[in-house]
This record gives C-alpha cells, sequence and structure tokens, in this order.
C-alpha cells in the first residue's frame, strides 16, 4: 500500500469513526443542544466537536483528491517492507502479552516476552538473555509488588497459588 | 524584590532535603539517557516514568520529572552530535553543525559547547521563570472560568496558527483529544457518555496516561523500531583534560549565540504549541543571520550548536511557566506533568502559589540545582552515554513495552486500560505516518475536562448569555487572539497570493 492510499483510507476511516461518535451520542439520548437558561446540554461537547472531526476529515479528503498534501502524492510504500516484519511482530508480540498476562500472570509472561525479544528477535547471546529473564520480574517485583504495593495480574488460579506460595516468603521473612 | 527571594531561598533549602537531591540526580541521569536514545525524548521520558514516581511524595516526583525533562534537553545533543541523529525532535537544529563538527575529529568540542550553552540557556531562563511566574500568578487570581476557557482557546489556536502542519489534520488531532476526554460520566448532569458496545470500563473514561504512553511510549517505539533499521555510524569522541580545558577558553566563540538563544528560547517556550522544537530551530536561523560568518554555519561551526542547544533547554523551562502559573500547559510535555498533578491532587493554575507554595517554590528552588547537576553529570558521563548509544534497539525496547504495560497498569489497576493503550499506540504510529500531529492530541485529552468544565461553569453563570466570554476584557482579549492564529495561516496564504500576482 502506498502513503497516497494510506491517506485516502485513513481520512475515510477517521471520517466514518466521527460520524459513529456522533450516532454514539445522539442515540443515547444526550441533549445536544442548547438548555435554555443553562448552556449546552450533556451531548453538545461530544456531539460538535465530533462533527468537526468529520469536517476535518472531509478537507483532509478533499485536499487529497485536489494533490494539495504532500502525503496524497507520494507513491512510497506506508510502511517500507523491509521493517514491516519488525512493527508487525512487535505489536503482536504486545498484543500476546497482554493475552498471556491475564491466563499465565504477569510474571511468566514477562520471561517469555523478554525471551522471544531479546533472543529471537535481537538474536542476543544466551548470557544477555537471561539477564533479561530473571532481571525483568524481579526488577518489576521489587518495583510494583513491593515499593508501589500494587497487585499484579496474576492469571488462573492455578498460576495465582503458585505466585502467592513464593509472595509468601516476603512477608513471612521481611515484614 | 523581597517577596520572591525568600519563597526561593525556601525552596532551595527545599531543593537540598536528601530525598529532593537524590530525584533532582535520578531525574537528570534518566533524562540524559532518554535524551541521549535517538527517538525516545522527555515527552516520553515523563510519560512512560509518571507512574512510577507514585512511589514519592509530590513534591519530589515533580522534581524527579522536571530534572528528566531538563536532562533530556542535554542528552539530545548527544546522540545528534555523535551519530548525527538527533536523540529527541528539539535537537534537531543541533545536528545541522554537531554532525559536521564530529565528522572533522571535533565532537568533543561540539558537546562541550553544547553542554555549556544548554546550561546558560537553562540558568537564564530559570532566573526569568523566578521572575515572571509569581507576578503572573498573581494576575491570574483574577481570572474565572470564562477566562480560563478562552486562553485554552488560545492555547489550540495556537497549534493551528503556529504549529506548521497540515491544519486539517491539525484540527482533527485536537477535537479528537477532545472528544476522548469527554468518555465517560458528564462532570454537571452525571448522565453517562459515549459508553462504547455498552462496556461497564467506559464509564471511568480514558485517562489521558493511557493516550500519552499509548503514543509517546508505543507508537514511538514503533516509530524508531522502523525508522533506525539503517545501520547507524557513530564518531569517536576524544576526551583529554587537556582538550577539555582548551575548549573551555573556547567559549567566547559562542557565548552571543548563546544569549541570543536563551532569551528567544523561553519566550518562544512559554506559547502553548511553540516549544522547544522551534526554538532552537528559531535560535539557529537568528543566529546565523547575525553571525559575521553565516556561510561557515552547516559546516561545523560551533556557534551553530550553542544557539539551539541554549534555546531547548531555555524553552523547556519556559514552557513550565504557563504550566504552573495559568494551568495551560507550554508543551506535550507539560501537558503530562500538569496531568501528573491533577493525578497528585493539586489544582494546577494561579492559585498553586498561594495554596502549596512549598510545591511551586521546591520546584523552582530543584531547577536551579538540577541545572548545575546536569551540567556535571553530562560532562562526566560523555564517555558512558556514548557507550549507551551503542546499546542496540532489541534490548532497549522490551524494556520500553514492559515498562509502558506496567505503568499503566499501575495507575488504574486496570487490564481494560493496557488495551486501550495498545489500540491508541498503534492507531498513534499509523496516523504520524500519515503527518497527522499526535502531540495536539494528547493537549486536548488533558484540557479537554478543564475546558468543558470552565465553558459550561461560565455559561451556567452567565444564564446561558455566550456574550460572556467577549462582554470581560481579558477573555475578550484572549478571543480576539485566538481568531487572529487561526486565521493566520490563510492571511499568509492571501497575502503570498497577492505578492506572486504583483510579482507576475
Amino acid at each position: 500500500m502506498t502513503v497516497r492510499t494510506a491517506e485516502l483510507l485513513m481520512g475515510i476511516a477517521t471520517f466514518l469513526i466521527s460520524i459513529g461518535l456522533m450516532w454514539n451520542v445522539y442515540s443515547d439520548g444526550l441533549t445536544i443542544g442548547w438548555v435554555e437558561g443553562r448552556g449546552p446540554g450533556a451531548g453538545m461537547w461530544p456531539f460538535w466537536l465530533s462533527l468537526g472531526m468529520a469536517l476535518a476529515s472531509v478537507a483532509t479528503i478533499v485536499r487529497w483528491f485536489q494533490g494539495k498534501t504532500p502525503e496524497s502524492q507520494s507513491l512510497d510504500p506506508y510502511i517500507h517492507p523491509e521493517t514491516l516484519f519488525l512493527v508487525i511482530v512487535s505489536a503482536l508480540s504486545l498484543l500476546v502479552m497482554l493475552v498471556l498476562m491475564n491466563i499465565i500472570g504477569t510474571y511468566l509472561t514477562l520471561m517469555i516476552f523478554m525471551l522471544f525479544y531479546v533472543r529471537f528477535l535481537g538474536k542476543h547471546g544466551w548470557g544477555m538473555t537471561m539477564s533479561f529473564v530473571l532481571g525483568a520480574p524481579i526488577f518489576v517485583y521489587l518495583l510494583f509488588e513491593v515499593a508501589l504495593t500494587k497487585y499484579l495480574p496474576k492469571g488462573w488460579p492455578i498460576f495465582e497459588e503458585g505466585f502467592l506460595w513464593i509472595d509468601n516468603y516476603r512477608w513471612e521473612y521481611f515484614y | 524584590m523581597e517577596a520572591i527571594l525568600i519563597p526561593l531561598g525556601a525552596g532551595l533549602l527545599q531543593a537540598f532535603e536528601p530525598l529532593n537531591l537524590f530525584m533532582i540526580f535520578a531525574g537528570c541521569l534518566a533524562g540524559l539517557f532518554v535524551g541521549c536514545m535517538p527517538g525516545l525524548g522527555s515527552v516520553n521520558g515523563v510519560a512512560i516514568l509518571l507512574p512510577v514516581t507514585f512511589l514519592v511524595p509530590p513534591t519530589a516526583a515533580i522534581i524527579f520529572l522536571a530534572a528528566l525533562y531538563y536532562g533530556a534537553m542535554y542528552g539530545g545533543a548527544i546522540s545528534s552530535i555523535t551519530l548525527g541523529i538527533p536523540g529527541a525532535s528539539t535537537a534537531v537544529a543541533t545536528v545541522f553543525d554537531g554532525r559536521p563538527m564530529a565528522q572533522s575529529g571535533k565532537a568533543d568540542k561540539a558537546l562541550m559547547a553544547a553542554a555549556i550553552a544548554s546550561f546558560i540557556g537553562g540558568t537564564v531562563s530559570i532566573v526569568l521563570f523566578t521572575l515572571f511566574a509569581p507576578p503572573l500568578a498573581a494576575f491570574a487570581l483574577k481570572f474565572g472560568p470564562q477566562e480560563e476557557f478562552a486562553l485554552m482557546l488560545l492555547a489550540f489556536a495556537t497549534f493551528i496558527g503556529l504549529g506548521g502542519d497540515d491544519i486539517p489534520k491539525t484540527i482533527f488531532s485536537i477535537l479528537l483529544g477532545l472528544v476522548m476526554a469527554a468518555i465517560g460520566f458528564d462532570i454537571i448532569s452525571g448522565q453517562p457518555r459515549m459508553i462504547f458496545f455498552d462496556m461497564v470500563e467506559f464509564q471511568r473514561g480514558i485517562g489521558f496516561l493511557v493516550l500519552a504512553i499509548g503514543i509517546y511510549g508505543i507508537g514511538e517505539m514503533l516509530w524508531t523500531l522502523e525508522s533506525t533499521k539503517g545501520q547507524v555510524q557513530m564518531h569517536s569522541v576524544n576526551i583529554t583534560w587537556a582538550r577539555f580545558k582548551e575548549n573551555l577558553r573556547e567559549i567566547k566563540l559562542y557565548i552571543n549565540s548563546t544569549w541570543v538563544g536563551s532569551f528567544l528560547g523561553f519566550f518562544v517556550g512559554t506559547l502553548p504549541a511553540a516549544g522547544a522544537t522551534p526554538a532552537s530551530l528559531m535560535s539557529y536561523g537568528l543566529s546565523k543571520t547575525f553571525s559575521k560568518d553565516p556561510d561557515s554555519f552547516g559546516k561545523g561551526n560551533v556557534a551553530g550548536v550553542a544557539a539551539p542547544e541554549a534555546a531547548n533547554n531555555a524553552a523547556s523551562t519556559g514552557s513550565m511557566l504557563p504550566m504552573i502559573t495559568l494551568g495551560i500547559p507550554g508543551s506535550p510535555t507539560t501537558a503530562i506533568l500538569l496531568g501528573g498533578m491533577i493525578i497528585w491532587g493539586l489544582r494546577p493554575g494561579p492559585l498553586l502559589f498561594t495554596e502549596s507554595p512549598d510545591f511551586v517554590w521546591g520546584l523552582i528552588g530543584s531547577m536551579y540545582v538540577a541545572n548545575v547537576a546536569t551540567v556535571l553529570l553530562n560532562l562526566a558521563l560523555i564517555p558512558v552515554f556514548i557507550r549507551v548509544l551503542a546499546m542496540p534497539f532489541t534490548l532497549l525496547t522490551p524494556i520500553i513495552f514492559m515498562l509502558c504495560v506496567l505503568g499503566v497498569f499501575a495507575t488504574t489497576d486496570r487490564m481494560f486500560d493496557t488495551w486501550i493503550m495498545l489500540i491508541l499506540g498503534v492507531c498513534g504510529y499509523l496516523l504520524r505516518k500519515l503527518n497527522y500531529p499526535v502531540a495536539p492530541a494528547v493537549l486536548a485529552i488533558v484540557l479537554g475536562p478543564l475546558a468543558e468544565r470552565s465553558l459550561r461553569q461560565s455559561l451556567i453563570s452567565s444564564q446561558g448569555d455566550v456574550t460572556t466570554f467577549i462582554t470581560r476584557p481579558i477573555s475578550l482579549t484572549c478571543v480576539i487572539l485566538a481568531l487572529l492564529l487561526i486565521s493566520y495561516p490563510l492571511i499568509q496564504k492571501m497575502m503570498r497570493r497577492r505578492k506572486m500576482a504583483d510579482a507576475s
């Protein structure tokens, strides 16, 4: 896909999203108009600003047809094929990370994520890989769980219990 | 004068408290690090590390983040000079002369000039800040919701008029941020708004940090991964004590450009939308115009390194002025700081000076100390940072991703927000590739709730009478300025057309 095509598609997408937002506000039955003596209703701000978004999108599409933006004349690839792989893999790895955090918990996910990113994408040595695989969860545990007292997602009960069994030592020996 | 010196002294004392002093050094170091990594700048560092600062009290937290902001301005020069890639957009102008200097083996000279110019720029602008902030805040105490709204209108208008980006795209970005800020319960009627797909999670709205970390953490890393795929070529830096002393003596070569950059940077920095990047470019242009030897610029003139570096440091302090005194951020970084202050339970704006003087003066005092700390750390650690620059992105990226996901989770305790962050990050990346400016959206999502509230408050108090915005002098001035700024690109176009017609 060229930058030229991408700009048109993005213009259409932003237009549709704006219309969708307007419809959402309108169909919720929020007052989009003026309340006499009180000023704007609850839906006025989002509704009319979304209309503005729609108009800005139309302006972008019109300018695309007139060839006024530099992007509308550029025939370069939107995302370069050489880097497309890296970008998609990075975005997907984040997606998988978020899914896994709900299933096997934060710590195991981080270890898998680091293993994947450092070893398989970065092709670094095992020494570097293992220091990331082991270092990341320990750092996160100390920073978020101990210092910030946040209860990070632990996944399904079986993984949660496993973690709590380890976490118990902290409470037993340090407090 | 006394009204300034006494609290300033107290602020300085506060900056020397062990925790605050530690935060200054930690912030400077973190800032130097993010600043020198290509692709990461102050705004990324502040967005990603803001959740971590909940560890310490608000004063220490803002001191850390302000020091980080500072450090990043210094750090940007390191990669601009040694790699020829700007470490942050604010250091773009430093490449013009820093790169040729490094190529001719004068990298150490350029790095020194950058550090010293940054120091002077930072010091000049913090002194100006100290002088301007209290009277401006006192003046702003007269502001009602009408003036607040008019000021925000002015802030958005500067993005349209002076942002320099495609105008429909800028408007789209601002409005998108404002609409996203409206998701959740309406502040006045209490009605739920824009609960997409009937998901209850939307009732709590989308926090500004979710958008900021999405765009400046995830989106930025995707962007950097893509743009730095090519091999980077590093220039060696030769640092010895003898050369250091020799370089110190050369300050007179660039001291004039540094002064110009410092004052220019401060005032440009106070304008919303303008900030450090245009300030450094303007300063570069200005010192080239007034140079005795303009042809040597771009070929390794040391003044061409000093001018933008002084300006970007001065601008970073300058952009704090409207944030602290008026509650209107002067740059995306200060927008995130402002959002952070709201999370810490402080209300940014003129009342800050009377309600939490410890916070404000502690921050101001710390900026003096941070400036000295950064220049020392920077000069001492240049060899270390050059090592850091050689760190491959496949090691940095997973750390940033991890901090983004857990940082967002830690602020709200909801996995839902991390999903939104990922979606916004990828969308932000795709939009940015088509030259949609993303900074206005971040500014708008921070200011959105404040703007809507002040708009509706003023209309309720005037019983629905819109003329309330133009019958009050300060608000009228702001509205007129905003209209002028919005129409500025049109006027410019008309003038250009007339000139072309005259010429033909």
